[in-house]
């Protein structure tokens, strides 16, 4: 029992590590590939390459003075933030980040726990994650940020409807709620994508409206709403809300990439290597291979199209994706019926 | 009626077609001009590595030059001063005490020489009106700083190194022109008296 629960609790910290790792240098890729999709250079001053850039972004963020507005509400000020950071980190319990590796003849699964209705969980931390936002523009007392969160709340919303239908579709395809299972059902090249190219699409286009990256950057549009809901936040707590963007980008990826791209199965390669410990460790070192080219999509999206107008990103989500996502159901209902499956 | 240019275009609000409306094959089209531009080759240029190059009469930070025996050229005449739009000189003028013909090339010079370079506007008319060929414009930049009281450079900064070899090269600013108009006798506005 308490080697077990050592174990989680090494696993924990290290996705917990990693996840942070990432989230810091998906920053510096952000600002690197926004560059070189201007024909520029981005940053190259602190160290080779301009890789100590997030350390000294960190810095700087931890120097800057901290200004908590008089007519806020403190402790929801203080909320805001931490809940928002708290539920981009707990999504990634749920993912299978590999099968499992063998020691001494026990397996250990890479993923935390395996809840059988890990897309509920999922669907439902995306949830609570609109009141990081939501708490932080109202307690700000700022009539931006009031905005910013209105528009993050209802957009949230609004695209979880799409996401969650487009899920319903998969759910049928894998006849299973738990991520590890759908993960491991994908095994041989059986990835889910080409089952549900569809399904893919509006979960892409929802997860992009989730995460509050560009082309739906709505709540935090600098040009109509100075920062959006973080307007009045400085210092860290403003770098948490960004960093819990970046989080959210690499979780969403990670998800995108487990449920449609097979996770962290990996085609034809069981044939040349058969040490189940070195195929796990290649199979992890595939799926966040995958996970670094959706955020790289996250961030090639954002640097190429401009921002949607709220009708038209309203109107997008109820009367485009709400109306796909329900003939997808049918779709697949229909392909699985004809196929004798149910 | 008959249009006044050729170029005129007749706008219609025509229906969009259905690929046009799902958006997708333009961001596709999108994302491809901007995958492009992710290998071209970057117009930055990295500056204190690497200087871009500069026209031959590029105007930057002055220097007050000395004559060929290391003397201060200015007398302190003011007729920079006068003609700087951006008043951005100072000056005060002392006499040249005896003993002092190696410092100073004529009987009164500049005691204190201040140009502001946040007022300054790199215009060249000081140079432009300077009878003593005392002061050019060169191809050096004004660094940067953080405090602006810095930015008010004295004779410190602008007077040239006395040293031959440290002197600052203004050949580039004198052009054909310049010299032919200085070969003019009749001006003999930069005669030894």
């Amino acid at each position: 029992m308490v080697s077990y629960l050592i174990y989680k609790a090494i696993l924990v910290l290290i996705i917990f590590g990693i996840t942070l790792f990432i989230a810091m240098y998906s920053t510096y890729a952000e600002r690197k590939v926004a560059a070189f999709l201007q024909d520029r250079l981005g940053p190259d001053r602190a160290g080779p390459f301009g890789i100590l850039q997030p350390l000294a972004d960190g810095v700087k963020m931890f120097m800057k003075e901290e200004i908590i507005p008089d007519v806020s509400n403190k402790f929801l000020f203080l909320l805001g933030p931490s809940l928002a950071m708290l539920t981009c980190l707990m999504t990634g319990a749920v993912i299978p980040w590999g099968s499992s590796i063998t020691i001494n003849g026990t397996p250990y699964s890479l993923q935390v726990t395996d809840v059988n209705i890990g897309i509920l969980y999922l669907l439902g931390v995306a949830s609570v994650g609109v009141y990081g936002i939501m708490i932080g523009g109202w307690a700000s007392n700022n009539k931006f940020a009031l905005l910013g969160a209105l528009r993050a709340s209802s957009q949230m919303i609004s695209y979880e409807i799409g996401m969650g239908l487009s899920i319903i579709a998969l759910v049928m395809t894998t006849g299973t709620l738990s991520i590890g299972e759908i993960a491991a059902q994908q095994h041989g090249g059986h990835w889910n994508v080409f089952y549900q190219p569809l399904g893919f699409l509006i979960f892409l286009i929802c997860a992009f409206a989730e995460t509050n990256r560009a082309p739906f950057d709505l709540p935090e549009c600098e040009s109509e709403l100075v920062g959006g809901y973080h307007t009045e936040y400085s210092s860290m707590k403003l770098g948490f809300y960004l960093f819990a963007e970046y989080i959210n980008m690499f979780i969403s990826s990670a998800i995108i990439a487990t449920l449609y791209f097979g996770g962290y199965n990996m085609p034809f390669i069981g044939r040349f290597i058969h040490d189940p410990n070195m195929l796990t460790l290649l199979g992890t070192a595939f799926l966040f291979l995958k996970i670094f080219f959706f955020i790289f999509l996250f961030m090639w999206i954002r640097w190429t199209l401009p921002r949607f107008r709220y009708d038209q990103l309203m109107n997008l989500g109820w009367k485009g994706l709400l109306p796909l996502a329900i003939l997808n159901i049918g779709i697949t209902g229909v392909v699985m019926w004809l196929m004798g499956k149910i | 009626m008959q249009p006044l240019t050729n170029r005129s275009k007749v706008v219609g609000d025509k229906k969009l077609t259905f690929l046009e409306k799902i958006y997708l094959p333009a961001i596709l089209n999108g994302m491809l001009i901007t995958i492009k531009h992710f290998f071209r080759k970057k117009t930055t240029v990295k500056y204190p590595e690497v200087k871009r190059e500069f026209a031959p009469v590029y105007r930057g930070m002055h220097v007050l030059k000395r004559d060929e025996n290391g003397a201060e050229r200015c007398t302190s005449c003011g007729l920079c001063a006068v003609a700087c739009p951006a008043e951005a000189i100072t000056m005060t003028s002392a006499e040249r005490k005896p003993g002092e013909e190696k410092l100073y090339r004529e009987e009164k010079y500049a005691a204190t020489y201040e140009i502001n370079m946040l007022r300054c506007i790199f215009c060249g008319d000081c140079e432009e009106a300077c009878p003593k060929e005392a002061i050019f414009l060169t191809d050096r930049i004004v660094p940067s700083d953080t405090l602006r009281q810095r930015f008010v450079y004295g004779k410190d900064l602008l007077v040239e190194p006395k040293e031959e070899n440290k002197r600052i090269d203004i050949s580039k600013r004198q052009t054909k022109e310049v010299l032919e108009f200085k070969k003019n006798k009749e001006l003999q506005h930069n005669k030894l008296r």
